[in-house]
């Protein structure tokens, strides 16, 4: 039984991230340099944390599997980051902020953490704007902002429709800088496959190198993992094609707790699937919800109409109607399954039903076509090239598609796994998002983190450990680490199969998307708990991995990629099934109010389940970690 | 959720750079693809092929790709002889086989600049863009030493321009379509977006001077304005940038033969 504690602060909600930076430990500047790091993954938490520990003087390793820190996933973001600098004047605070993230959290996340989020949040867009992030202006050169889902106020900052792309640019930008003044060694095309736990300590990782084949053994004083979600485990999904959740559920299996896994988002404006060779869905940003209208037509028989041809009264603004005070801005998950009920009424369009329409008609009367395009510009571009359709004269046809998950390694306020050492950062953690996480939020948590919570926290840990104790690489758990990657490496490239690992992967995300999407019933996830063992044994008996292990081998990559997603699937099936309650992204049938919205149960599931490994073949731990909301009262979440 | 297509299918053949490492030969191979949807990615297609592949006992075609939506820059096949292939201001992850004609053959290599030396196949090596960055294409701001976002107002035209120069997604395709592997283009956009920014002033000359320094050192070759990288840019980034960093970088030139130097040597302390 792993011991969850969360190490929340006491004292009044506004002091505690204030009194806990005064309290906790510090190493001095003479002993940082003794200190060496290992930093897993260089998207915004990654190469955030990366430079900053650097800065401070810890000797920072930074591996990543791309072959560039600038590539990692983060780069795709595209509508905003939140923050609550209120420069428009418009009643943002801290406190607000706080509560909204919360709220939109479905009141499933930890006070003392969203707080710090919306504490940090300005400190945030200060540093990128220093770093010379491009972010979009007003014409006296102050900032500007947009508005998102789930905020009655403008918070968003954004440079253009790449914001993700740009912070990524600026904390890459810093490392760059550190790797240039050697405080930061730079391992590319470096995989992570397992975790070294020395003693109950995280102490090292195996890592092969993408283009040679080669295992390397690292040591270090403390781990930290930015490896992203692992919303993959649906195949299709928004996320980049390589996303995945090796690292963490490497670290799972090493004894870290996953929690909530069942936190799903799905975004509600995203291009439909077009056929069964397909490998990815694209986002069209929620920003385009601030202009865009959502609707569908009101009779079942216009659904294979030409939509121009729908006259103004045969239109259902469904949005507008349900959620008259949120209207288009409704938050993801609410939007999402308003869009499917759509569909299951048989009013979704195009060519297979599955879409609504996002339609910039009002907007460009309104603004005109070039204010428009000046917005939004790159959005419709990428539109045309997939679709072939002109959006500013023919409405978007959009549908949900994954996005992100909010699940992930449990950690600490201090954002330390249960495995003593072992940090964890940004979306690979579970902390503060809660069952739903709001737009222009993942940005703002995963530079949070890696800027300005892990260079106070790691320090509390490090202090405790002595310099230059960190383990030898010829250690016996390095040697066992080492030998269980090579031996799985072996196991797939001996296989007698038949099929290659992108069979299993698009099974796998059928599964998933059916019994495990958008909503879930006890009875669908029960068959899914029989199908993805059974899919399991399946790929183990009939993959087949071509080519060697001392070459660039991606199908050998994305073999491990895929037998740890049918792993974790089954996981977050199990936690979908234990979680009798609606909540944020996670909506189960049997528990929703009269109008379709969620169900929480705050009596038996006002907690965070975080499982806890237990071999192979037997059934994980389901420990919890209760939420005691002392400055908030949970409500029934309302955006009408 | 897997639609059916009403969609014409065609089929194209496909002359693939095959080559298994750095020191081994290469060579064309060509592979026909059939049942082609108009509305599937070239890089889908790819999948395909690869999927036929594995089944058939052979070997895989390694390409490189990421994001799949126009951003990482990952994705490096020059289709056709262009670098990311036919269509204009995208990616080779955004090239959709309707750009394609029943019965064509279509020849895709790497990148091909000796600063990129091969991998595998379609795969090269682009770390050296990595190393002019950390050379120079940075301000100098410590985590926690910011001042407030807006004491630092910049005029909105100047913001745009520096958002035009900072789209640039590292993809390398200025490099693959110059005659003389030239980066300029690259770095013309790191060096121009930080130079167009009031927080980028304090270290302008220094970042341009160090930025071309490292590009050469790093085996590309000169400019001779011919302006084939922006043709092929992915984010049509203009060659006016390169003009840009040539007058910084004849300025800071100028300006570090000419500055008296400052005595400062640490502290008082």
């Amino acid at each position: 039984m792993a011991t969850l504690d969360s190490k929340i602060p006491s004292g009044p909600l506004a002091d505690k991230w204030q009194k806990h930076k005064t309290e906790i430990k510090l190493v001095n500047p003479a002993n940082k340099r003794k200190y060496e790091v290992i930093v897993v993954g260089a998207g915004l938490a990654g190469s955030s944390a990366a430079a900053t520990l650097a800065e401070l003087g810890y000797k920072v390793k930074n591996f990543v599997f791309h072959d560039s820190p600038r590539r990692a996933h983060s780069i795709a973001a595209q509508g905003g980051i939140n923050a609550a600098k209120n420069y428009q004047n418009d009643g943002d605070s801290v406190h607000r902020l706080f509560y909204d993230t919360l709220k939109g959290g479905d009141y499933r996340a930890r006070e003392a953490n969203v707080h710090r989020l919306a504490e940090v949040s300005v400190n945030i867009i200060d540093q990128c704007a220093a770093q010379g992030v491009p972010f979009a202006r007003e014409y006296g050169g102050l900032l500007a902002n947009r508005s998102f889902g789930g905020a009655q106020v403008s918070r968003t900052f954004y440079a253009r429709g790449q914001t993700g792309q740009q912070l990524l640019l600026g904390a890459y930008s810093a490392l760059s800088r550190m790797v240039g003044q050697g405080g930061v060694e730079l391992h590319p095309n470096s995989e992570m496959l397992d975790l070294v736990v020395v003693d109950g300590h995280a102490k090292g990782i195996i890592v092969r190198d993408l283009n040679t084949g080669a295992i390397t053994r690292h040591s270090a004083d403390a781990v930290i993992l930015a490896t992203g979600g692992y919303g993959n485990v649906f195949n299709l999904s928004t996320y980049a094609r390589q996303s995945n959740a090796t690292a963490i559920w490497r670290a799972y299996k090493r004894g870290a707790c996953l929690a909530n896994p069942c936190y799903t988002q799905i975004h509600p404006t995203c291009i439909p699937v077009s056929g069964d060779y397909q490998s990815k869905l694209t986002l069209m940003s929620e920003s385009l919800r601030n202009d865009g209208r959502i609707w569908v037509p009101k009779k079942k028989e216009d659904a294979k109409k030409d939509p121009a041809s729908i006259p103004e009264a045969d239109r259902d603004y469904y949005l507008e109607r349900i959620y008259p005070s949120f209207g288009n801005l409704a938050p993801r998950d609410v939007s999402s399954r308003a869009a499917m009920r759509m569909c299951d009424e048989g009013r979704g369009v195009g060519e297979t039903g599955l879409g609504v329409y996002l339609d910039f008609s009002d907007a460009i009367k309104r603004l005109g076509e070039p204010a428009v395009r000046e917005r939004y510009g790159n959005l419709f571009d990428i539109y045309h090239e997939i679709t072939a359709e002109n959006a500013y004269q023919t409405p978007m046809r959009i549908f949900p598609a994954v996005h992100y998950t909010m699940g992930g390694l449990w950690v600490d306020y201090n954002l330390m796994s249960n495995i003593p050492g072992l940090f964890v950062l940004g979306e690979a953690n579970f902390s503060d998002h809660g069952a739903n996480r709001l737009g222009a939020s993942a940005l703002m948590q995963g530079l949070a983190d890696g800027y300005f919570v892990i260079p106070y926290t790691l320090g509390d840990y490090l202090a405790g450990q002595k310099p230059g104790a960190r383990p030898k690489i010829d250690a016996a758990e390095f040697k066992q680490a080492e030998e269980n990657v090579t031996a799985m490496t072996r196991r797939f490239l001996s296989n007698k199969g038949k099929e290659p690992v992108s069979h299993f992967h698009k099974r796998l995300g059928k599964i998933m998307w059916e019994h495990c999407g958008m909503a879930r019933t006890k009875a669908g996830l029960e068959v899914a708990l029989q199908k993805i063992p059974a899919l399991r044994e399946e790929f183990q008996a009939s993959v087949k991995v071509p080519g060697s292990a001392d070459t660039l081998n991606q199908s050998l990559e994305q073999a491990g990629r895929v037998a740890d997603f049918i792993e974790l699937g089954e996981l977050l099936c199990r936690d979908a099934l234990m979680r009798e309650e609606s909540c944020g992204g996670h909506f189960r049938e049997e528990y929703q109010h009269p109008d379709g919205e969620c169900k929480r149960d705050d009596e038996k599931f006002a907690h965070v389940a975080a499982w806890e490994y237990q071999g192979a073949g037997q059934t994980p731990l389901r420990n919890t970690e209760a939420l005691n909301y002392e400055f908030t009262k949970m409500s029934v979440r309302s955006y009408k | 959720m897997v639609a059916p297509t009403a969609k014409k299918l065609f089929s194209v053949t496909l002359r693939i750079w095959r080559q298994a490492g750095p020191q081994q030969p290469g060579k064309f191979v060509d592979y026909p693809a059939a049942n082609v949807s108009p509305d599937m990615s070239f890089l889908e297609l790819l999948d395909v092929v690869n999927d036929g592949l594995t089944k058939d006992d052979g070997e895989p075609i390694a390409f490189a790709h990421d994001c799949r939506e126009g951003i990482c820059g990952t994705c490096s096949c020059t289709i056709n002889g262009k670098p990311h292939g036919p269509g204009k201001g995208i990616a080779t992850c955004q090239l959709y086989m309707r750009s394609f004609a029943d019965g064509d053959t279509i020849v895709v290599e790497p990148f091909r600049a000796r600063a990129f030396p091969l991998v595998k196949d379609l795969v090269t090596d682009r770390s050296a863009f990595d190393q002019v960055q950390q050379a120079g294409g940075f301000i100098s701001v410590r985590t926690g030493a910011a001042p407030d976002a807006n004491s630092i107002p910049v005029p909105k035209e100047d913001a745009d321009l520096a958002m035009d120069a900072a789209a640039c997604i590292g993809c390398g395709a200025c490099v693959a379509a110059c005659k003389n592997a030239s980066a300029m283009l690259f770095v013309a956009a790191k060096v121009s977006h930080l130079g167009l920014m009031p927080q980028g002033q304090p270290e302008r000359d220094k970042r341009v001077l160090a930025m071309v320094q490292m590009m050469d050192a790093a085996g590309f070759g000169n400019c001779t304005n011919q302006y084939e990288c922006s043709a092929v840019c992915p984010k049509t980034i203009t060659h006016d940038f390169i003009a840009r960093m040539n007058r910084d970088y004849a300025v800071a030139l100028f300006r570090e033969k000419f500055k008296p130097a400052s005595n400062a040597s640490g502290g008082a302390g």
